[in-house]
């Protein structure tokens, strides 16, 4: 006979300590295209500015965000990413968008007549305005992150003069994550195995306090990760590591791609 | 003669809350030398460990590395002498990928550029880690950790290897691995540990430390044979094992 296994076992926290076995984070997919060989300080720009250029584009203009998606889905396979993974990962905006759903219903001005529901003109707009930009914007952010791992992304803001205590602070958090979610996960598995079983909100002081326990160890961690780095010579400022030249062609293949974006966005602005 | 790679003399150190860790401590390492530094949990060698470069300071007596004074003004020297490698690779290991932890040390130091980068190859080829340098450090095991944190250490190139619990935690094959690294290596090297095969093995010197003194200090064989003094310092070798016959 064959026991049953424990309670905790297909606990979706369980597989967080051994879950991300490959890549440096779930969203990256391996890969040797042009995208994943583009510098990533010249992707984030591209990235960024391609999102601003795409939300630029007036909401009446369909036909520009038709051309926006075009472009996408060229990058998109250029960058050798599957459609359908970006799709999928499209649904990520769902919680984002659903309100968009609500503003034909309770939006203002004239209605617009569609079987028995009466709509408004404004509110369908609007509804369309969040729904196109929003996934387009998300598909771009797809792009990026398909096509980057986390120590590229690190790097690039670093070299986009992001100040370097904020991308210390992120590369600390990256880098622990795993550690803190593992710790958690062994405490979880002590507490289950002494009985614990809250089912209601007063049974939980034993998890509040293993979070307390959590801060104190990492705080303490911390402590000794800043011990271990002043052993090595750290004197309060990061050094430079490894500072390579981005060459100028790398940007303009890079820029190349929200510039077709703002092409398009100008030419809806034009044609309006 | 040369100067010892090592030698502290009198140290004596009284944590702030008042605890007195070190009662006159005298060490000294010679070039080329490993020494195992054994002792029971709160000996005080984590904090005779954490004077050699400087981190803990203020008490009595003196450091000096290959011939240097351990003191605030010569502190970036003395930390580039003496790598510490600390028993949590997890704490010594911060950086997004393998590379830029082990380039972290010597960029401190201000080797830039191509030097740089041949430093970091050079390390982790030391620590048959060359082939992980693109990796975060949370995607490797364990074992590989440990070793590059010893990379991270030796692109500083030191004068002196500093081993705090080398073995713990290490499946057997991850610590014959080790093992084999550090003999490799061939540096002066302090190694902190219990585990007391290991110190047998890699060690020809052990040191005793207990209630904040060296209470001892000999070839590792000798020292480990006597019953009395083993007893006195709450030391204990594993089940079966001989260190006459080993």
């Amino acid at each position: 006979m064959i026991a049953r296994p424990p309670r905790w076992a297909g606990h979706p926290v369980a597989d967080v300590a051994g879950g991300h076995s490959h890549g440096t984070h779930g969203l990256y997919l391996h890969g040797h295209s042009p995208l994943h060989e583009l510098a990533p300080e010249c992707k984030i720009a591209a990235a960024v500015a391609s999102v601003f250029a795409i939300v630029a584009t007036p909401r009446e203009q369909w036909w520009a965000f038709a051309a926006h998606a075009l472009v996408l889905l060229v990058v998109i396979r250029i960058a050798t990413i599957p459609t359908r993974l970006v799709a999928r990962r499209l649904v990520f905006e769902v919680p984002f968008v659903a309100f968009a759903f609500f503003l034909p219903f309770i939006g203002q001005g004239d209605r617009v007549d569609l079987g028995v529901l009466s709509l408004s003109r404004d509110g369908l707009w609007a509804a369309w305005n969040i729904l196109a930009k929003g996934s387009l914007g998300v598909s771009v952010s797809v792009v990026l992150a398909s096509t980057t791992t986390m120590a590229e992304l690190l790097r690039g803001l670093d070299r986009l003069r992001v100040p370097r205590p904020l991308v210390l602070i992120a590369s600390f958090m990256v880098r622990y994550l795993d550690v803190i979610a593992g710790q958690m996960q062994r405490m979880k598995v002590a507490r289950l195995s002494r009985g614990y079983d809250p089912r209601w909100i007063w049974q939980s002081k034993a998890w509040a306090t293993s979070a307390g326990t959590m801060f104190i160890r990492s705080y303490e961690r911390g402590e000794r990760v800043h011990l271990a780095m002043l052993s090595r010579g750290y004197g309060g400022t990061m050094p430079d590591l490894f500072e390579t030249r981005t060459d100028a062609g790398q940007w303009r293949r890079a820029l190349s791609w929200p510039l077709v974006h703002a092409l398009v966005t100008t030419a809806a602005w034009v044609a309006r | 003669m040369t100067a010892p790679a090592l030698d502290v003399q009198g140290l004596a150190y009284r944590y702030p809350d008042g605890h007195q860790a070190l009662f006159g401590v005298d060490l000294t390492v010679q070039p080329g030398e490993r020494v195992a530094l054994l002792g029971p949990n709160g000996a005080g060698k984590t904090t005779l460990v954490l004077h050699l470069n400087g981190i803990l300071s203020g008490g009595l007596g003196s450091v000096t590395v290959d011939g240097l004074a351990v003191q605030k003004a010569n502190v970036r020297e003395v930390r580039r002498r003496v790598g510490i490698v600390f028993q949590d690779p997890d704490d010594q290991l911060f950086m997004p990928t393998v590379r830029q932890d082990v380039a972290f040390g010597p960029a401190n130091l201000g080797v830039k550029g191509p030097e740089l980068s041949e430093r970091v190859e050079r390390a982790l080829a030391a620590v048959d880690m060359e082939d992980f340098a693109d990796r975060p450090p949370h995607h490797l095991s364990f074992g590989q950790r440990r070793r590059v944190a010893v990379a991270t250490v030796l692109a500083m190139e030191p004068t002196i290897l500093v081993l705090d619990e080398p073995s713990s935690n290490l499946d057997p094959a991850a610590r014959r691995e080790f093992a084999e690294v550090v003999q490799r290596l061939a540096l002066t090297t302090l190694m902190v540990t219990h585990d007391l095969p290991y110190a047998l093995e890699l060690c020809p010197r052990s040191v005793i430390m207990n209630e904040g003194r060296i209470v001892a200090d000999g070839p590792t064989r000798d020292i480990l044979s006597d019953d009395a003094l083993m007893k006195a310092n709450r030391l204990e070798l594993p089940y079966g094992f001989d260190p006459t016959h080993w």
